[in-house]
């Protein structure tokens, strides 16, 4: 019960907060090491005199030793990887995250850097005893340009409370995930998080401006520049973006971030199949071309299954599946017009079976929430696998189907939702526990039916704890190669989350 | 079968943080998103329902306010009432725009319009003042069930469950009559593609308060507004013993 207040006190986002305690109060998952048999590398183990050493830099408090206090932080937001840590440390200063990562380097210490511990494919928590680095007290707000919207942050800053930062100074982050209430901006960049606007913003190599990361020696790289235009040299930063932890931890960021467009329009449709998806898509891009910030879709189990678990509203009724459609523009009458053209013109061709459009913030989010939801709704049932891909437009709905035919009565639930724009679907199993068995017939099926396609194994949740394995499915041998000599480079005892993102051999 | 009166309010989306004006004549409203009041989306809800169900014949929508009013109108529209009423009050008549003037506005057409119910929110989320259906039931001299969380055609008249404090309360009303809407009387609709197309098409109705011959004189002034006070800054505690010596700090266990 006390265990369970202290994740209250620490998150910002009630949703989560729920999963979380049941993480914590729930049996705990199987560790990770032992569900999947990985062997420990040779790290030294953490002594008493490493953890004294630690409190004379951090003092007592930030410190956590006690297996209750560490618990939550060796266990991922699906409850599906337990690592076996017994320190975590949280640093408050790039200068205090040197010493650390100084220190560690020397006596072979692994450490596995930590946000918001939101990741999806086991990266954020340790899989035998690594140290954890929590940046979540690494969170203020340096800086921000109103002119040219360059802001500057600490790693640890909560992606929604920077967020609120910005709206109130007429700027947005150009990133908005479903778990914004507690990932970190350290976390985004490490992760290259893609997100719900990735269509109108662009990628994090795009608007990230500059990082501040320390390498795993302790040295501090310095590449914070606010600068759109930055041509001396190697472009460091993007070594960072993505890397998940494994070359360097992110200290501080600089992004840019795009105005607070002035009107903002929802609307979410019913479709009769995908290929009117397709249809529509085409029809949205051409019709209403700069506005138009996001495209996703969901099928009708994804967003059945999430009014029913979570008992939210559906604020349309039952169709095959769904279309969310977001302008973001400066000028409510030109966005309406062009908006109502669109929709005339699909509701009559019909493209869209039904729906509702609405500019009202408090509407606006209810279907947002909706949508948001749905990667945590199968929680409540049991054990999800979660899949992220990216595929040809043309082919982005194929796999749904064909996994639902291949688990037939052993899955409770297989459901398709996503980034159209992007052409990144994400695919949810929900079983009632997770056994061999279903693992077995889902992997490497799916990735294997992703490389057929051309498609990415991991479209925007990386390749962390689980996918190592499997990243030869996406990546050419000679990429590899080059990745692990960057990585014996930056990290040479490879002390920074091993076990993570690099397959053991190539 | 019976016509509906249901007065929607043009209020702050309930989603948009209020920012006090700095001289705290009120709250900044330029630039601010405005929706419909939630409370009158849930009379406009109880009132559809009323004519889907074949109890009421017809259900119009009244909004007093400035041009933007109309935007409201149309929600409601779109929502499934038939018909709207613009009662047009702008600039500084607007600011001081109080209940008993809209009561009265509402009074005087429910009679023009031989109204048999008027459905408004128990409140609008602006002004606080749960006091229009009280006094419109009283300028009109007709029964009101206030705070309904069930309204039920009955013999005659209506049946309405009111939430009172702790419980429930069930009274019985003659027709004519005044409603205001609880949050619990149901979930409103979302409007749908083609009703939101089918409400450009339908009857707008714009006329003054004065055109009503009501006066719109204040009969209340505000003297400031000002922001609640700011709630300390929630900390993160580093492990539970602390939180539990803060707590014992502040007495609460
Ligand atoms: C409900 C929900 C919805 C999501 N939606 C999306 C989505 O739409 N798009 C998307 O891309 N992802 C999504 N995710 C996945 C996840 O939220 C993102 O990957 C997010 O960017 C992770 O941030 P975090 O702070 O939680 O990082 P963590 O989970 O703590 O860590 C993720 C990885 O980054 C490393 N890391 C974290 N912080 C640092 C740092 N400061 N320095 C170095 N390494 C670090 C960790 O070691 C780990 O490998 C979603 C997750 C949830 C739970
Ligand atoms: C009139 C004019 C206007 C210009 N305006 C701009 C401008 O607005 N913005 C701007 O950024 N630049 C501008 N430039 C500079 C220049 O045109 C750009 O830098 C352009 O991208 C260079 O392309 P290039 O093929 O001519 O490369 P080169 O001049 O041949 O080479 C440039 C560099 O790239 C290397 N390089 C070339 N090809 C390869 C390759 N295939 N693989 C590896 N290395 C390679 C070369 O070794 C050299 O270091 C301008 C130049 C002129 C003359």
């Amino acid at each position: 019960m006390l265990n369970t207040i202290r994740l209250l006190v620490q998150c910002q986002n009630k949703q989560y907060v729920l999963e979380q305690i049941r993480c914590a109060s729930q049996v705990l998952p199987q560790l990770s090491a032992e569900k999947y048999n990985v062997k420990r590398k040779d790290f030294a183990t953490v002594q008493s005199s490493d953890v004294n050493f630690f409190k004379t830099i951090l003092g007592n408090e930030r410190v956590l030793t006690d297996d209750n206090d560490v618990t939550p932080f060796n266990i991922d937001w699906i409850k599906n990887c337990r690592g076996q840590s017994k320190v975590v440390l949280k640093p408050k200063s790039t200068q205090e995250v040197s010493q650390i990562l100084s220190y560690c380097n020397e006596k072979k210490l692994a450490v596995c850097p930590q946000g918001g511990n939101t990741g999806l494919v086991g990266g954020s928590v340790p899989v035998f005893d690594e140290v954890v680095l929590n940046l979540m007290l690494m969170n203020n707000i340096v800086s921000l340009d109103e002119i040219s919207g360059a802001l500057i942050c600490e790693a640890g800053c909560v992606l929604e409370n920077v967020d609120n930062y910005v709206r109130e100074r007429n700027l947005i982050m150009p990133l908005d995930l479903g778990a914004k209430g507690t990932c970190q901006v350290g976390g985004n960049v490490s992760t290259n998080a893609g997100g719900l606007r990735l269509l109108r913003y662009g990628n994090l190599h795009g608007s990230i401006l500059g990082v501040e990361a320390v390498k795993a020696d302790g040295i501090i790289i310095d590449c914070l520049k606010t600068l759109k235009k930055d041509n001396t040299g190697y472009h460091l930063k993007h070594l960072f973006i993505g890397s998940e932890g494994t070359l360097g931890v992110v200290t501080k960021v600089a992004i840019h971030c795009p105005v607070l467009p002035k009107a903002v329009t929802v609307g979410f449709f019913g479709v009769e199949n995908f290929e009117n998806i397709l249809q529509l898509y085409k029809s949205a891009k051409s019709s209403l071309g700069e506005i138009l910030s996001a495209f996703e879709m969901a099928d009708r189990d994804a967003i059945s299954s999430t009014v029913k678990n979570l008992n939210l509203p559906n604020p349309i009724s039952d169709y095959p599946f769904y279309v969310l459609v977001e302008t973001h523009g400066s000028d409510e009458g030109h966005d309406g017009e062009k908006l109502n053209r669109f929709l005339s013109k699909e509701m009559e061709s019909g493209l869209i079976l039904d729906g509702t459009v609405t500019s009202e913030p408090g509407k606006m989010q209810t279907i947002w929430n909706l949508r948001e939801n749905i990667a945590g709704a199968g929680l409540r049932h049991g054990y999800v696998f979660k899949y992220d891909v990216s595929l040809p437009q043309k082919h982005y709905y194929e796999l749904v189907p064909k996994i639902k035919q291949r688990l037939g009565d052993k899955a409770i639930v297989v459901c398709g939702y996503g980034h159209i724009g992007d052409g990144n679907i994400h695919i949810n199993v929900t079983v009632p526990e997770y056994t061999r068995e279903v693992a077995g017939l889902l992997e490497p099926y799916v990735f294997e039916e992703v490389s057929a396609l051309q498609g990415s194994i991991s479209a925007e949740h990386g390749v962390g704890f689980r996918k190592p394995h499997y990243i030869h499915y996406s990546k050419d041998r000679s990429a590899l190669q080059l990745m692990h000599q960057l990585k014996t480079l930056m990290d040479p005892n490879g002390i920074l989350n091993p076990y993570k993102v690099l397959p053991e051999e190539c | 079968m019976s016509r509906v009166l249901v007065g929607v309010k043009r209020v702050i989306d309930y989603a948009v943080k209020i920012r006090v004006k700095p001289d705290k004549s009120g709250v900044v409203t330029e630039g601010v998103k405005h929706s419909m009041n939630p409370f009158d989306e849930i009379a406009v809800e109880e009132a559809v329902r009323m004519k889907e169900k074949k109890l009421a014949s017809e259900v119009v929508a009244v909004s007093c306010g400035p041009a933007q009013a109309q935007e409201t109108l149309r929600t409601a529209l779109a929502m499934g009432a038939d018909r709207a009423i613009h009662v047009e009050v702008a600039g500084a008549e607007y600011e001081t725009l109080q209940p008993i003037h809209v009561a009265k506005i509402l009074a005087k057409l429910s009679q023009d319009e031989k109204a048999d119910i008027v459905i408004v929110g128990k409140q609008a989320i602006d002004d606080d003042s749960n006091q229009t259906a009280q006094m419109t039931a009283a300028i009109l001299d007709w029964p009101q069930g206030t705070f309904a969380s069930k309204v039920e055609k009955s013999d005659g008249g209506l049946t309405v469950t009111r939430e009172i404090d702790g419980g429930l309360e069930v009274i019985k009303t003659k027709v004519p009559a005044v409603i205001s809407a609880d949050l619990r009387l149901n979930e409103p609709r979302y409007a749908t593609l083609p009703n939101i197309m089918k409400a450009k098409k339908k009857p707008l109705k714009k006329i003054t308060a004065k055109d009503l011959g009501i006066d719109l004189a204040p009969r209340i002034k505000v003297v400031s507004v000002e922001d609640p006070p700011v709630r300390q800054a929630g900390s993160v505690l580093p492990d539970v013993d602390t939180l539990v010596a803060k707590l014992k700090e502040g007495g609460h266990v």
